[in-house]
């Protein structure tokens, strides 16, 4: 029992991260309809943006742990939008009238370039942060076991949902939020009634860097040590996530993550740890061949 | 050239510059390395504003290469003059390519490291002409075709190694195995559209490497499978003496040169590809290859005129990987070692790239994308840090500047004859 | 009384609470033209997509009766439809393939012959007298219908390249290469002009007399529908208002009061 309370507690935590770089994928998606496949190495760069700042304000003498995180969450927010506004413009927006598959290799190029340009630029050694938010408390106990919630997780899960509810929030009231929506709906319409379709879709992909740049960061403290390649991997489980809870949804992401952090979690919990990005991967294979407008997401129906 | 345009230009620079410097300055600008008790800062601001430098330049350049092409107005072609001229262009690199190809081994520079290449561009032609049938005719957007590439290769070491039989014998099996695969693999599938599909075979590429990866007993795990057996001519061994029968040298009166042993495997790897190619062109002509090209022009008309989509699918993909097997088993005996390490991603990637910068469907394209992308990082090791780094942004540049591939000229499959009893 | 070649019966079309079609019913002569109209929206292209097989209809029966026996549309699927009861469609928005020159596309619509002549392409692979009549026929069949469309001279030209009027024509062609018992046509003359409409007529009235196939036709070009109709279905809001042969449709109060506001002879 105390096993499965420590596992859904780290799950839901995994969750977490992975619903906040979903997000990005859902949303670029329903704008444009593509998947960014390097979404993931925008999350990778939020890390690294996020290490840097920490890093070197602490050179400098700065050691406070709330100024730190404050400054990087805002310096990595900052540099990954810059990084998401960039690739939209070189590597899509030309793109845009073209074949489908066109935007895709562009996107995979993109991928491979800038995993390759973190790696020569940062060195293609892990790199380890000292753990910066210490301790937690202990939810129950049972004989040697100790079930224990810790603070760095308490911080992302409500992080999260507070970010969560600040973006729907945007989504559904403001103007930006309602631009998006429409072009979501109907670009050519929109852009005859006079929305700066460009503008809306820069946004989105900004949005959706910010978030992964969160989800980055907050991956750094918890699990203290990143690499260029950590955004491979997670990009994909994220990009399950948003089509487990339907694409185009964005409570459909978040919930898309935390079942996909929770699955994999439980998987290396419970059966074994090599296979868990198998499992991964199979829920996406699983859910696209039986459900694939996933939990929430709406039926599309094609015109004829 | 008005002064005015100029200076647009220059502004454009300078912002794709400033940009360029709010990318490098944090992610090159300020370098972590390992230092005593963490990590430690080397300032690198001088590194970052030469690379934004560059950028700005760059974009100078690229608008003013523009500028001066539509001032000096196109050249009135019409279409069928330029798909002509393509055409001749096309047909004249294919066979000058072939004929190279076909001379590469008897030609005085041709040393070992030139033959390896050889081999190597080949090995990747043969994979881009096989994912050309998936990818380039029927429209499947595949990203997980080294799955085939790996079956192949590991059951070619896995019956090469338990039966003891050969090469020619193994081959088809492995081509076979890799087939069947992709039947299983394409069946749940084939039905998603674009993006979806594209990304449920990378999934399952990464799920077979991580079985080939963890699955011990049966594929050696990371260790991967060694002492794969070597090619022979026909029963006759490469090698500088044999226990049972003659060896290559021998038989045919010559110094034993382990280059004998290349050349053979240059000239085997050549066949498969030439195979690969040559089937391509005959089945496009045939209704399954039409079908495969009418179900990536419009499937819902193609469903319209009866054509059923999941088998012809399931035939490309299945005919697609069984090169990619046919592949796959070279490599192994090639090699004469195998490991989970060589079936990653980034070869689907690159194969993908391959075909899509080629210009789908285009069989030349295929093979000077292949030369430029594997020939030319090859050839420019001393960079091999950048190699990747140049091959992504290549990528990029390639499908922004020629999104239809570098050469995407579409012959068709049948002409109409002139009609019978008439006169010219 | 021979049955007709076609029988809808109480047809509906559900998505989620929306009712596209609401119980419709009629038939379709062998040899004859059908039009269906009505307004937009009324549920024309539904029908069409329910008979064709991109839609499985909530409710309803769509029988099929030809020299092949009876076939129940609704229960199959879209290709099928095509492959075996013999229903050939054109589309809205013409749906040819474009990279593909114009003799091909008439060669996709003989597909399924093609692969039986060549037994799943071992005899074409092995280059096969028998594939290679068959072949043969198949481009004869299709010099046929570009001399019938006079599209003789562009046969080796991409079918992307051709002007709207052409590509039409190009997709009925196609359609009629899969050798139909039933041809079912989506606006064939919408964006045409009056002469090329009259040519459209001309085609039309080739294939159901020359070829002895029914036409199932949707329409808003009233004067065109008029002129070649023997026979009219009106739907409006996804029923079914009128049927009955052009006179006395055109006298049909209910069909009036629908179209009220519209003018009856469509602008060409």
């Amino acid at each position: 029992m105390e096993y499965f309370v420590q596992q859904l507690i780290n799950g839901v935590t995994l969750g977490s991260i992975y619903g906040l770089i979903a997000i990005g994928y859902t949303m670029v998606y329903g704008i444009i309809g593509m998947i960014n496949f390097a979404h993931g190495d925008i999350f990778m760069i939020g890390a690294f943006a996020a290490l840097i700042v920490i890093v070197g304000l602490g050179a400098i003498g700065i050691g406070a742990a709330g100024a730190l995180i404050l400054v990087a969450l805002l310096g990595a927010m900052l540099i990954a939008s810059v990084y998401g506004w960039a690739l939209e413009r070189v590597a899509y927006r030309p793109l845009r009238g073209s074949f489908r598959l066109a935007a895709l290799i562009s996107a995979i190029g993109m991928s491979i370039f800038l995993q390759n340009f973190v790696q020569l630029s940062q060195g293609a050694r892990v790199k380890p942060l000292q753990p910066m938010i210490d301790g937690g408390f202990e939810v129950m106990r049972k004989g040697d076991f100790t079930v224990n919630l810790s603070y760095m997780q308490i911080l992302i899960v409500t992080s999260t949902v507070m970010l969560m509810t600040a973006f729907s929030l945007l989504i559904a009231k403001t103007s930006i939020g309602r631009s998006q929506r429409a072009c979501e709906q109907d670009m050519k319409m929109a852009a005859l009634l006079g929305l700066d379709v460009n503008r809306t879709i820069s946004l989105t992909f900004v949005m959706g860097a910010s978030l992964a740049a969160v989800a980055g960061m907050m991956f750094l403290l918890y699990y203290g040590v990143i690499d260029f390649f950590i955004g491979f991997l997670a990009g994909v489980k994220a990009f399950t996530a948003a089509v487990l809870g339907g694409i185009g949804s964005l409570p459909g992401a978040m919930l898309g993550g935390l079942l996909i952090g929770l699955i994999e979690t439980f998987w290396s919990g419970y059966f074994t740890v090599e296979y868990k990005d198998v499992a991964a991967f199979s829920i996406l294979v699983l859910v696209l061949i039986f459900r694939p407008t996933g939990l929430l997401g709406r039926p599309e129906v094609e015109k004829v | 050239m008005a002064a005015a345009e100029l200076q647009n230009r220059a502004k454009d620079a300078v912002i794709a510059g400033l940009v360029a410097l709010a990318l490098t300055v944090p992610i090159i600008g300020f370098r972590t390395s390992s230092a005593p008790g963490g990590l430690a800062i080397d300032l690198r601001l001088l590194d970052a504003a030469l690379v934004a430098l560059a950028v700005a330049a760059g974009h100078f350049l690229v608008n003013t290469y523009r500028a001066s092409r539509e001032g000096r107005g196109q050249r009135q072609e019409s279409h069928a003059a330029a798909s002509l001229r393509l055409k001749r262009i096309t047909h004249g690199i294919g066979a000058a390519a072939l004929a190279f190809a076909v001379l590469l081994p008897v030609m005085p520079f041709a040393d070992r490291y030139l033959l390896d290449i050889g081999i190597l561009v080949l090995t990747y032609v043969m994979l881009g002409w096989g994912l050309n049938i998936v990818v380039g005719l029927a429209g499947l957007l595949d990203l997980g075709y080294v799955a085939f590439y790996a079956v192949g290769a590991y059951s070619y070491a896995l019956i090469a190694a338990h039966f003891d039989w050969s090469f020619w014998a193994c081959l088809p099996l492995a081509g076979l195995f890799a087939a069947f695969f992709g039947v299983i693999l394409g069946f749940p599938v084939l039905r998603l559209r674009g993006d979806y599909l594209a990304i449920v075979t990378l999934g399952f590429g990464e799920i077979i490497r991580i079985i080939l990866l963890n699955w011990y007993e049966f594929t050696g795990g990371p260790d991967g499978l060694s002492r794969i057996p070597r090619p022979d001519f026909f029963g006759l061994e490469f090698s500088r003496s044999s226990r049972d029968g003659e060896t290559f040298h021998q038989f045919f009166g010559l110094d034993y040169s382990s280059i004998h042993r290349i050349i053979f495997l240059y000239y085997l790897i050549l066949i498969l590809a030439l195979v690969t190619n040559l089937f391509t062109l005959r089945i496009r002509k045939l209704p399954v290859g039409r079908a495969w090209e009418a179900l990536r022009e419009d499937e819902i008309a193609s469903r319209s005129l009866g054509v059923n989509p999941t088998n012809t699918k399931l035939t490309a993909f299945a005919i697609g990987a069984m090169f990619g097997g046919f592949a796959g088993a070279f490599f192994a005996t090639r090699q004469g070692f195998i490991s989970p390490e060589s079936f990653t991603f980034i070869e689907s990637a690159v194969i993908l790239a391959i075909v899509v910068l080629g210009g789908m469907g285009s069989q030349v394209g295929i093979v000077i994308a292949a030369l430029a992308l594997i020939g030319g990082t090859e050839l420019f090791r001393e960079l091999a840090e950048f190699r990747m780094l140049a091959f992504g942004a290549a990528m990029v540049a390639i499908m922004v500047w020629k999104p239809r591939g570098l050469l995407s000229n579409r012959e068709p499959t049948v002409k109409l004859p002139p009609k019978p009893g008439d006169g010219p | 009384m021979t049955q007709p070649l076609l029988s809808v019966e109480h047809l509906t079309m559900r998505f989620g609470g929306l009712v596209a079609v609401d119980d419709v019913s009629f038939t379709a002569e062998n040899r004859q033209i059908t039009s269906i109209i009505g307004p937009n929206g009324a549920g024309k292209t539904t029908v069409f997509n329910c008979l064709t097989g991109f839609y499985k209809p909530t409710v309803g029966r769509l029988l099929l009766t030809s020299d092949a026996g009876e076939q129940f549309l609704e229960r199959m699927e879209d290709f099928r439809i095509a492959q075996k009861a013999g229903v050939a469609r054109t589309f809205q928005n013409i749906r040819l393939f474009p990279a593909m020159s114009v003799l091909e596309n008439l060669l996709v619509a003989q597909h399924n012959e093609l692969m039986r002549a060549s037994v799943w392409s071992l005899a074409g692979l092995l280059g096969l007298k028998r594939y290679r009549t068959a072949e043969a026929a198949a481009v004869e069949r299709g010099r046929y219908w570009l001399e019938h469309i006079g599209l003789i001279d562009r046969a080796d030209a991409p079918a992307g390249d051709l002007p709207y009027g052409d590509q039409r024509r190009l997709e009925i062609a196609r359609a009629m290469c899969s050798n139909p018992c039933l041809l079912c046509l989506d606006e064939p003359a919408a964006g045409l002009n009056p002469r090329e409409t009259l040519l459209l007529n001309t085609l039309l009235r080739f294939i159901r007399d020359e070829h002895g196939v029914g036409v199932l036709l949707i329409e808003h070009d009233m004067s065109m529908v008029m002129e070649i109709s023997d026979h009219i279905v009106v739907l409006d809001y996804g029923q079914k208002i009128a049927e009955g042969d052009p006179a006395a449709v055109r006298a049909d109060p209910a069909v009036i009061r629908a179209y009220l506001g519209e003018d009856e002879e469509a602008e060409a």
